[in-house]
């Protein structure tokens, strides 16, 4: 251990990759810090690839669809009657279009971790993410006090039907901090830590191939083969993670407005 | 001499109950399955659900692994 680990190391010291690797550096130098870096110009990308997408999609609708107009149709399908009307029920389908919205947005966003030349999810920063978990929690708790009012809703979401009155004391702060505090901080961290994980995990083996390439020992060279197979590997693995991330973001999203239109929580 | 950190083996302790959680729920969700083939798509979102629950205090390890003072 001691002897091979600053033989690899000795290079440029990329290796281990931290969370420093998650830093772009903007690209006008005198316009405000942070305002235009990769990771902003991927946000305006992908949600202009999004409009662009559908507004071409259903230009012209035909009865028999065309193959873009089909993708865009079964996205919104899988969103409408996979996720809204399966978990909300009918009631909820004036909502379809801001989940599926918010599934293509999320699932774009996280693709663009595999996208070459991108290779980095807008997600892998929290901010995004914590602006997409204050957005549901926004919807849920407006959906709800706009149901059953107020008080009736605080209610509602703090006291499961059926609780003894002697379990007020323990329940009622337990379910108020998960139901109304937690909720959007769970669906953000969920998010991020997935899309950052990712990103650690794909420069581990991208970076860690890169050092053994550049090791000092001739037999440890080799093994760099090993670890770019990896990255490979763990790329499509990624690929499945960013789209259940996408449909779980959404799934917990729909559930949560449907236990605010619940009658009885 | 070794390099690394704590906090990482904290990270491997907070993934061993979720990991078992996981894997219950995807255990629950075939046995399901296969005893009854038509249920599954009624069951799939709450497999989802409560997947994504109990993975989510793995990555709060994950997060809490990477928080640390840098010593400047």
């Amino acid at each position: 251990m001691s002897g091979a680990a600053p033989a690899i190391l000795a290079e440029e010291g990329h290796f281990p990759p931290g969370t420093d690797s998650f830093n772009y550096a903007d690209w006008f130098g005198g316009l405000p810090k942070g305002m235009i870096t990769t990771i902003t110009f991927m946000v305006f990308l992908g949600v202009g690839l999004i409009i662009l997408f559908f507004m071409l999609a259903n230009r012209n609708p035909k009865l028999v669809p065309t193959r873009g107009q089909w993708i865009a149709e079964s996205l919104y399908g899988f969103v409408r009657n996979g996720i809204v009307k399966d978990i909300i029920g009918p009631e909820g389908l004036r909502f379809a279009p801001y989940f599926a919205t918010l599934f293509s947005f999320i699932l774009m966003m996280n693709v663009f971790a595999i996208i070459p030349m991108f290779q980095i999810s807008p997600n892998s920063h929290i901010a995004f993410p914590a602006v997409l978990g204050v957005l549901s929690w926004l919807l849920y708790n407006w959906v709800g006090i706009k149901k059953h009012g107020f008080w009736k809703y605080i209610k509602n979401s703090c006291i499961p039907s059926g609780t003894p009155i002697g379990m007020y004391p323990i329940i009622v702060p337990i379910e108020f901090l998960s139901n109304l505090i937690l909720r959007p901080v769970t669906l953000a961290v969920r998010l991020f830590a997935n899309m950052f994980a990712g990103h650690m995990i794909l420069l581990v083996f991208t970076l860690g191939g890169v050092a053994l390439l550049n090791a000092e020992s001739v037999f440890l060279r080799p093994v760099s083969v090993v670890s770019f197979a990896m990255a490979i590997v763990m790329t499509f693995f990624e690929f499945f993670v960013q789209l259940l991330q996408a449909y779980v973001f959404t799934l917990l999203t729909a559930v949560y407005v449907q236990g605010s239109l619940a009658d009885e929580h | 001499m070794m390099f690394g950190s704590l906090s990482v083996i904290g990270f491997g302790l907070s993934a061993i109950g979720p990991a078992i959680g996981v894997g219950l729920i995807f255990a629950a969700w075939i046995n399901s399955t296969a005893r009854q083939p038509e249920s599954a798509n009624i069951t799939r979102p709450m497999m989802f659900v409560g997947a994504a629950l109990a993975e989510a205090l793995a990555l709060f390890g994950l997060l809490l692994a990477f928080i640390q003072n840098k010593p400047s």
